[in-house]
């Protein structure tokens, strides 16, 4: 975390950057808020990077690359696909942004730790393998695997796709296909059962709103759900069905094009696996379409926005035996 | 006082249930709590709190107000309201508890809002005291006790008995509908739980943070101060902390097209929200700053300003857990005062 | 079960005036061809037709009138292009009435009064004046300014021209932004014109229309020596419930639906500059 701090304060001090797009430490060594940064001293006082700093900061950049002057970004590996996924669609101006790669070895989710019924956490200290968790009612300790919240539990890449400099060695894209497999357990089920099974999780939805708002894919100006011209702007679940909409039309909006960082499923104060809806439409076009990983690069089109001959026939769909 | 040994909690469930709708806190499937209609075999969650707050059995989340039926140029009125039925809200914390006595300065301030009434008429509040008050917790702050919550009827859960007492007529109604299975006793169990929890918060990271800058300042000062810059400059401007809070209680009215009629409607609104002020030639709110700072003022400033001080929170902590990028009131709290 | 006052009641539109060629004017009463209810001039009304929306409109009529309420109303979003689109007969819905009003009765009384309005700002004015007009005795001297953009754009000319104009005590100067053929009235934005006029400091002041008027208005009036105290607006934000509980038209603490939409700018300067 100091590397970072120095070559932020060398890069304000030297004009290459008016401000630092990064984290900001809470109260708690784990309620995070991603920060602007502005002096030496700012950075001094607030700064941090640990293995709790989950916010994926691309999505800010939308904004404040519009702002007048440069900005330094820290982005881990995932925020990376992010920022590409948002350069290929114009909405972050790169010429604004000088980006410093940063490693990542999976983010702790104080949720996951909570969900195993420990309570009153006061501070989690992790040394990359073990996690030490200091709660009002005496410490714990456990196994970081055990720790990290869902969008790192499979993790697709410790590689980074793009910066400008890097702290640290680059990692490896990771190709097992393990993120897939929750996914495949739904496809395996019913029709029925997989349709309980999202019954009962989107019931849950409060329509906060909290995953469009953090979702790096959700860029528009004004969300089709905010437009009261568009007929699906009731904002509640006027009837059962209202939730269930909302989820499946976003996600088929940000379908190709969302990266899979997971945000959506972390911020969901429901606890909706939200991911599963996105990740799902991702297995499909790699199947239909050939492997293909949204924001890998800024450049190459996307399956579903470019017509090939060799693109599968619509009725592939029904060929998979009513799975799809 | 009375008590009933925890062995004994379903039959108090079934004897509450048999006479009208029991809610109560359960463990959703996903190991998180939530409020739940009990039947034969739920179990109470020990979590401390559920992750939305009670308020929905006063204030749903969408409420019907009324029905028409458009038929060429002629309009008709059609009023769906219904008595609320008899219910019970058990194992309600003490942050909760007072969230209501906030929205009833709201909800049952001329004119009243009959919708809320006749669910707060027909509901019985049973609180439950916190033996385990979690870091997030600063309910003492605005001088709730989570040893002694309000309520028409509080509970404490010692040595292996369950506690009961009542605090109105209401209560009294209650405790009397389930007198077969309790039996009188002293208050020492409660009274030596009270001084275990009350050391608790004592120790509570946030017990002692002060709200005097709030008391002290005026509402302009406090408004025009730069500060909110800084504080709102992440807010993703989503609906979470407006929606898990227990006291906030802006809503929207809707009218949705069924195909056989229109059906108004009210649903939770957020200040955070960026068309809440929007209207057809212009918005008082155009940055998030402003709906940022709009919310905390409300808590803070305008509503004690409106009712002789208290503020608009209860600590319940659910703002510090959910927001997305861990922005609350809190840490507003904390930077105001810091001067 | 108690009333409640979120569930409105069905009134008819009995008659529409085309004022300006984006304002028309819209007379109302209950099914059985009564009065809905009475009201203080400057208090408000939620007009609505289900499954268009709802609306908060000044009831521009004065209570003085005992037949009916009328509601002049701007063509700007969806209920009121809706409401444009209306024909005589139509049933919509109206609750009401809402907000505090002017305080006819109290600070205004024995006063000389100067009315300022801008463009459709003549709207809440106009039960005002009304009410000042049937009650003569009891007000002192009436001076009234209005301005458009333009000579088409001036709500109740035909009002303005053949009633208010021949009033007892009552002066009318009437502006519109830009020279216009068929008009040889005064040209000229109205806060300049209300410098120009140089009315007397001692009249209280009802003052209504866009903000950017307001602002500069409330300069010159300044300038001219006119303290915030004796000096009154009519507020207009985004609301829903008109009963101070939804939340969203407050200025700090006060609730525009409720604690409004009639404040004074001594009030306002107390309050944050956010509307």
């Amino acid at each position: 975390m100091q590397e970072m701090i120095d070559r932020a304060k060398e890069l304000l001090a030297d004009g290459t950057v008016d401000r630092v797009v990064g984290w900001r430490s809470g109260e708690f060594s784990y309620d995070i808020t991603p920060g602007v940064f502005r002096s030496a001293e700012e950075l001094d006082e607030s700064f941090i990077y640990n293995d709790l700093c989950a916010p994926n900061l691309s999505k800010y950049l939308i904004k404040e690359s519009r702002k007048e002057g440069k900005l330094l970004v820290f982005l881990k590996p995932c925020d990376t696909y992010s920022f590409n996924q948002l350069l290929k669609e114009h909405r972050i101006l790169r010429e604004n942004v000088y980006v410093i790669a940063v490693p990542c070895t999976g983010k702790i989710d104080v949720d996951t730790i909570k969900d195993k019924g420990i309570k009153g956490i006061t501070s989690i200290e992790s040394d990359g393998e073990t996690v030490t968790i200091h709660t009002l009612y005496g410490d714990k300790t456990m196994p970081k695997a055990e720790t990290l919240g869902d969008k790192c539990r499979t993790c697709k890449s410790k590689k980074h796709v793009v910066y400008d400099e890097i702290i640290g060695e680059d990692g490896e894209v990771n190709n097992d296909g393990a993120r897939f497999e929750l996914v495949e357990k739904l496809e395996n089920m019913t029709p029925d059962e997989r349709f309980e099974f999202w019954r009962n999780e989107l019931s849950k939805c409060i329509r906060c709103n909290a995953c469009r708002n953090v979702c790096p894919a959700c860029s528009c100006e004004n969300c089709v759900f905010d437009n009261p011209n568009s007929g699906i702007q009731q904002r509640a679940a006027v009837n059962s069905f209202e939730e269930n909409m909302f989820h499946l039309i976003r996600s088929f909006h940000v379908a190709g094009r969302c990266t899979d960082c997971g945000e959506c499923t972390r911020v969901c104060p429901q606890n909706i696996p939200l991911h599963l809806i996105n990740r799902k439409y991702i297995k499909d076009i790699n199947e239909f379409y050939g492997d293909y990983q949204a924001g890998e690069d800024a450049m190459s089109r996307a399956p579903l926005n470019a017509y090939t001959f060799d693109d599968c026939e619509p009725g592939i769909v029904y060929s998979r035996g009513g799975k799809a | 006082m009375f008590r009933l040994p925890v062995s004994k909690i379903d039959d108090l469930f079934g004897t509450i249930a048999s006479s009208r709708t029991l809610y109560l806190p359960v463990d959703g499937n996903d190991g998180r709590a939530k409020y739940d209609k009990w039947s034969e075999g739920t179990k109470m969650s020990d979590k401390l709190n559920t992750v939305r707050s009670a308020k929905s059995f006063f204030f749903p989340q969408t409420t019907n107000i009324c029905d028409f039926n458009v038929n060429g140029a002629n309009v008709e009125v059609v009023d769906i309201r219904e008595e609320s039925e008899d219910f019970v809200v058990f194992g309600v914390r003490a942050c909760d508890a007072r969230s209501f006595t906030i929205l009833d300065k709201v909800f049952l301030a001329e004119p009243v809002d009959s919708y809320y009434a006749t669910r707060r008429e027909h509901g019985t509040v049973v609180t439950m005291a916190c033996s385990e008050p979690e870091e997030n917790c600063f309910c003492n702050v605005f001088g709730i006790d989570a040893a002694a919550p309000e309520g028409d009827a509080t509970c404490w859960i010692a040595d292996g008995y369950l506690y009961i007492t009542s605090n109105n007529e209401k209560g009294e109604k209650f405790v009397e509908s389930i007198s077969a299975l309790l039996e009188e006793t002293d208050d020492s169990a409660v009274k030596a739980q009270q001084e275990t929890i009350h050391g608790i918060v004592e120790k509570l990271p946030f017990g002692k943070v002060s709200t005097d800058h709030f008391r002290k300042n005026t509402l302009l000062e406090i408004f025009n101060s730069e500060k909110w810059e800084k504080l709102s400059e992440s807010c993703l401007g989503c609906g979470t902390c407006t929606f898990v809070c227990p006291t906030c209680q802006c809503y929207d009215i809707k009218d949705f097209d069924t195909g056989h009629g229109i059906k108004r409607y009210r649903t939770w609104d957020s200040c955070m929200y960026a068309d809440f002020t929007k209207m057809a030639h212009g918005n008082s709110r155009n940055a998030q700053m402003q709906r940022f700072r709009q919310r905390f003022m409300h808590k803070l400033v305008y509503f004690p300003d409106n009712n002789n001080g208290e503020f608009g929170c209860v600590g319940c902590g659910r703002c510090l857990s959910r927001c997305p990028i861990s922005m609350n009131i809190i840490k507003v709290i904390k930077e105001f005062g810091e001067e | 079960m108690q009333s409640e006052t979120l569930i409105p009641r069905v009134g008819v539109v009995t008659d529409i005036r085309q004022d300006t060629p984006d304002v028309k004017t819209f007379r109302v009463v209950g099914t059985d061809g009564k009065k809905l209810f009475e009201h203080i001039p400057g208090q408000c009304a939620m007009v609505s037709m289900p499954g268009i929306g709802e609306g908060m409109f000044s009831i521009t009529s004065s209570p003085t009138n005992r037949e009916f309420m009328e509601f002049s109303i701007k063509k700007c979003g969806c209920l009121t292009t809706w409401l444009h689109s209306i024909e005589v007969g139509q049933q919509i819905t109206v609750r009401g009435p809402y907000g505090n009003g002017f305080p006819v009765e109290s600070t205004f009384k024995g006063k000389d009064l100067l009315f300022i309005a801008g463009g459709i700002g003549l709207a809440p004015l106009r039960s005002v004046i009304n009410y000042v007009r049937d009650n003569r005795e009891n007000y002192g001297s009436v001076h009234i300014v209005y301005g458009s953009r333009s000579k088409d754009d001036l709500v109740d000319y035909q009002e303005i021209i053949d009633e208010w104009m021949n009033c007892p005590n009552t002066k009318v100067d009437l502006t519109i932004d830009r020279e216009q053929e068929g008009w040889d009235g005064h040209v000229g934005f109205i806060p300049n014109y209300v410098k120009e006029l140089q009315p007397d400091t001692s009249r209280t002041v009802v003052m209504c229309g866009p903000p950017i008027m307001i602002k500069f208005t409330l300069a010159g009036l300044k300038e001219l020596g006119f303290v915030d105290n004796n000096v009154f607006t009519t507020m207009e934000l985004r609301m829903k419930c008109a009963i101070g509980k939804c939340g969203r038209c407050n200025i700090g603490n006060k609730y525009v639906c409720k604690d409004g939409p009639v404040f004074s700018f001594d009030q306002l300067s107390e309050l944050p500059n956010e509307y």
